[in-house]
């Protein structure tokens, strides 16, 4: 295996126009309104490993998600998939065939009208991977017994199955263009805890057999904590802290990051006053200036006010904190 | 063949279908109308349009169960002698195609268009919808009976009559296609932000293809119950520009037709001649649109 990343992002950033309609917005004399959901995000996806993106909602984890699979492209910065411009490589088909995505809702992510065995199947199809219906019949009962459904179930429509089966429906369609690289957009945050721990196992599973590499995102630090390797914390369109997932957790650095840890549940801390993080995120149209954390910051300095702060390295992490860097914390 | 029918009664939909005695009553009173328009050149007892079977001595008869009735005229007969009956099985056979060719064009127009501005968006979404809008403000008829008079006052007499049929199943169709556009253009922009949508994008599959296969099998629901409700419509619409005399030509008369002539005969006392034609029209249209209130809900797989 090569030393290539399987995905890197290089200050990629996405906006959207949420303006008003032009009439309007010349009758109230206002300007355009921009939507900076992903504000120069580098990070890079090593082969085999998972690397989990975190943070509140609304803090650009999914546009990251799509950013990554093409579904969306970068306003600014590059997206790079396997050493090629993404989209360049999913202009080839043998190259996307490697991509998949995982979807958080698995009510919506299956077409209500189709049998099982043809959404398992429509990768396949699409990428003209099997030769023929009888080969297809068999890859198909393969993948349904693989995420531990029968093969029998093929036959069926997706509203016969509960929710947790329909994940499993997904993460079989996911895998049946043979993929190397999956984006999970929070996979099981849909789902009960105990049919969370069994698609987590799944997919860990999967990840061992097929050496997958994985994007995941999710806004729960316990299943992250369960299945990373890496962890990135996004705050507000940035990446406020990316660390190896036992260290981030063990030794938490950037303010919000610390924030987040406190907000955990956790048995020996019952009784101990919790430093709750005030204020709401603010709006990523208008984002404060400098250090887009420093209005709910208990260490921000009239520097973090003035200038945006940049990943740097602090121990094994990369941290983007000003106070931080200057060993204020 | 023999394990498709048995497929089609092992099915939801048959099972709801016996468990709806309207629906069933509609069903085989729709049946009726239809094998009776289709068939008529061989079921009917008269040919209207034979001129030598005519007897005028026979105008005027009322239905048979009357006193004055005659056992070979079931329905009575018109001013010319002709046959009530026979007429009516003729004129719905022209009713029924236009109607049906009217919805069909209406659908496929609508859908298309619906499908191509709810996915694409953007100008193009605009520019339809405006379209819809301006003709929505006009009622349908009103359409109809503009393009229809165009076309007349364009075409030397002789053209127009020949091609009438065509025209007005043009101007029902065009005068329809909005709601169609708008439904489909609604579930459309619904349907392509879901998940399922967005799976088919990542793998690449093309624009077409999910309009196609993906979107248009999840907004077809609403359009099969609109279709069958605007086949009523329009035959409705029909009989309506038939009735005012500009509908189909005098040599193919439909039901509105035989309804517009009979009416000159209502005060004088033969009813006959145009409250059957009505309530064959009713009838009709009535099984029609039961039909495709028990489909909306037959078809819903969230409703089963």
């Amino acid at each position: 295996m090569s030393d290539t990343p399987m995905l890197e992002l290089c200050d990629a950033a996405r906006y959207f126009d949420v303006s008003r309609p032009a009439l309007q917005r010349l009758i109230a004399g206002e300007g355009k309104r921009i939507l900076r959901a992903v504000d120069g995000v580098n990070l890079s996806v090593p082969k085999g490993t998972t690397l989990s993106l975190v943070g509140e909602s609304g803090c650009g984890k999914s546009t990251v998600a799509r950013l990554a699979v093409g579904l969306y492209r970068p306003s600014a910065g590059q997206v790079v998939f396997d050493g090629r411009d993404l989209a360049e490589a999913r202009a080839a088909s043998d190259q996307r065939r490697r991509m998949q995505m995982i979807f958080q809702d698995p009510y919506a992510s299956l077409n209500p009208r189709w049998r099982v065995r043809d959404i398992v199947a429509e990768p396949m199809r699409a990428f003209g991977l099997l030769p023929n219906r009888a080969a297809e019949e068999a890859r198909v009962a393969e993948l349904l017994t693989q995420v531990g459904l029968s093969p029998l179930d093929g036959h069926k429509f997706p509203h016969e199955f509960s929710g947790g089966q329909r994940q499993r429906i997904s993460i079989a369609r996911a895998l049946s263009s043979n993929p190397e690289f999956l984006v999970c957009d929070e996979p099981t945050s849909a789902l009960d805890v105990s049919v969370q721990a069994q698609i987590l196992n799944l997919m860990k599973e999967l990840q061992s057999r097929m050496g997958l590499t994985y994007l995941f995102i999710s806004h729960n630090l316990a299943v992250v904590r369960q299945v990373s390797d890496r962890i990135g914390v996004m705050y507000l369109g940035r990446i406020a802290e990316l660390a190896p997932a036992e260290s981030l957790f063990r030794r938490p650095r950037h303010p919000y990051t610390r924030a987040l840890m406190e907000a955990i549940p956790d048995l020996d801390m019952t009784g101990r006053v919790r430093i709750p993080v005030g204020g709401e995120v603010p709006s990523p149209i208008t984002p404060p200036t400098g250090c887009a954390f420093h209005p709910r910051c208990s260490l921000a300095g009239p520097r973090c006010k003035a200038e945006r702060p940049e990943l740097k390295p602090a121990g094994d992490a990369m941290v983007a904190c000003h106070a931080v860097e200057e060993g204020r914390d | 063949m023999a394990a498709t029918l048995r497929r089609f009664f092992d099915s939801d939909l048959w099972w709801s279908f016996t468990r709806s005695p309207v629906t069933m009553l509609s069903a085989v009173v729709a049946l009726i109308c239809i094998l009776g328009a289709l068939f008529a050149p061989w079921l009917a007892p008269h040919n209207p349009f034979d001129l030598a079977s005519l007897n005028l001595l026979d105008a005027f008869k009322p239905p048979s169960w009357t006193e004055e009735g005659e056992a070979q005229y079931l329905l009575g007969t018109d001013d010319q002698g002709r046959d009530v009956l026979s007429a009516i099985m003729y004129g719905a056979r022209v009713s029924l195609l236009v109607g049906l060719s009217a919805t069909i064009f209406a659908t496929t127009l609508g859908v298309t268009l619906g499908l191509l501005a709810g996915y694409l968006g953007g100008k193009l979404d605009a520019l339809l919808m405006r379209i819809c809008d301006v003709q929505l403000t006009f009622p349908s008829i009103l359409v109809a009976l503009l393009i229809d008079g165009v076309v007349r006052a364009a075409l030397p007499r002789e053209v127009h009559d020949q091609i009438a049929l065509f025209v007005v199943i043009f101007a029902i169709g065009i005068s329809e296609w909005p709601k169609f556009a708008r439904t489909v253009r609604g579930s459309t922009m619904v349907e392509r932000n879901k998940e399922y949508v967005q799976a088919a994008r990542v793998i690449g599959v093309s624009p077409p293809r999910i309009m196609l296969s993906h979107v248009l099998p999840n907004v077809m629901g609403p359009v099969l119950v609109i279709a069958t409700l605007n086949l009523g419509l329009a035959i409705l619409s029909e009989a309506t520009l038939s009735f005012l005399g500009v509908g189909v030509p005098a040599t193919q008369p439909s039901l509105g037709t035989l309804i517009r002539i009979g009416n000159d005969f209502l005060f004088s006392g033969e009813w006959w001649i145009t409250i059957f034609p009505g309530i064959t029209l009713i009838a009709m249209v009535l099984s029609v649109n039961l039909l495709g209130d028990w489909l909306r809900d037959a078809l819903n797989p969230k409703l089963r």
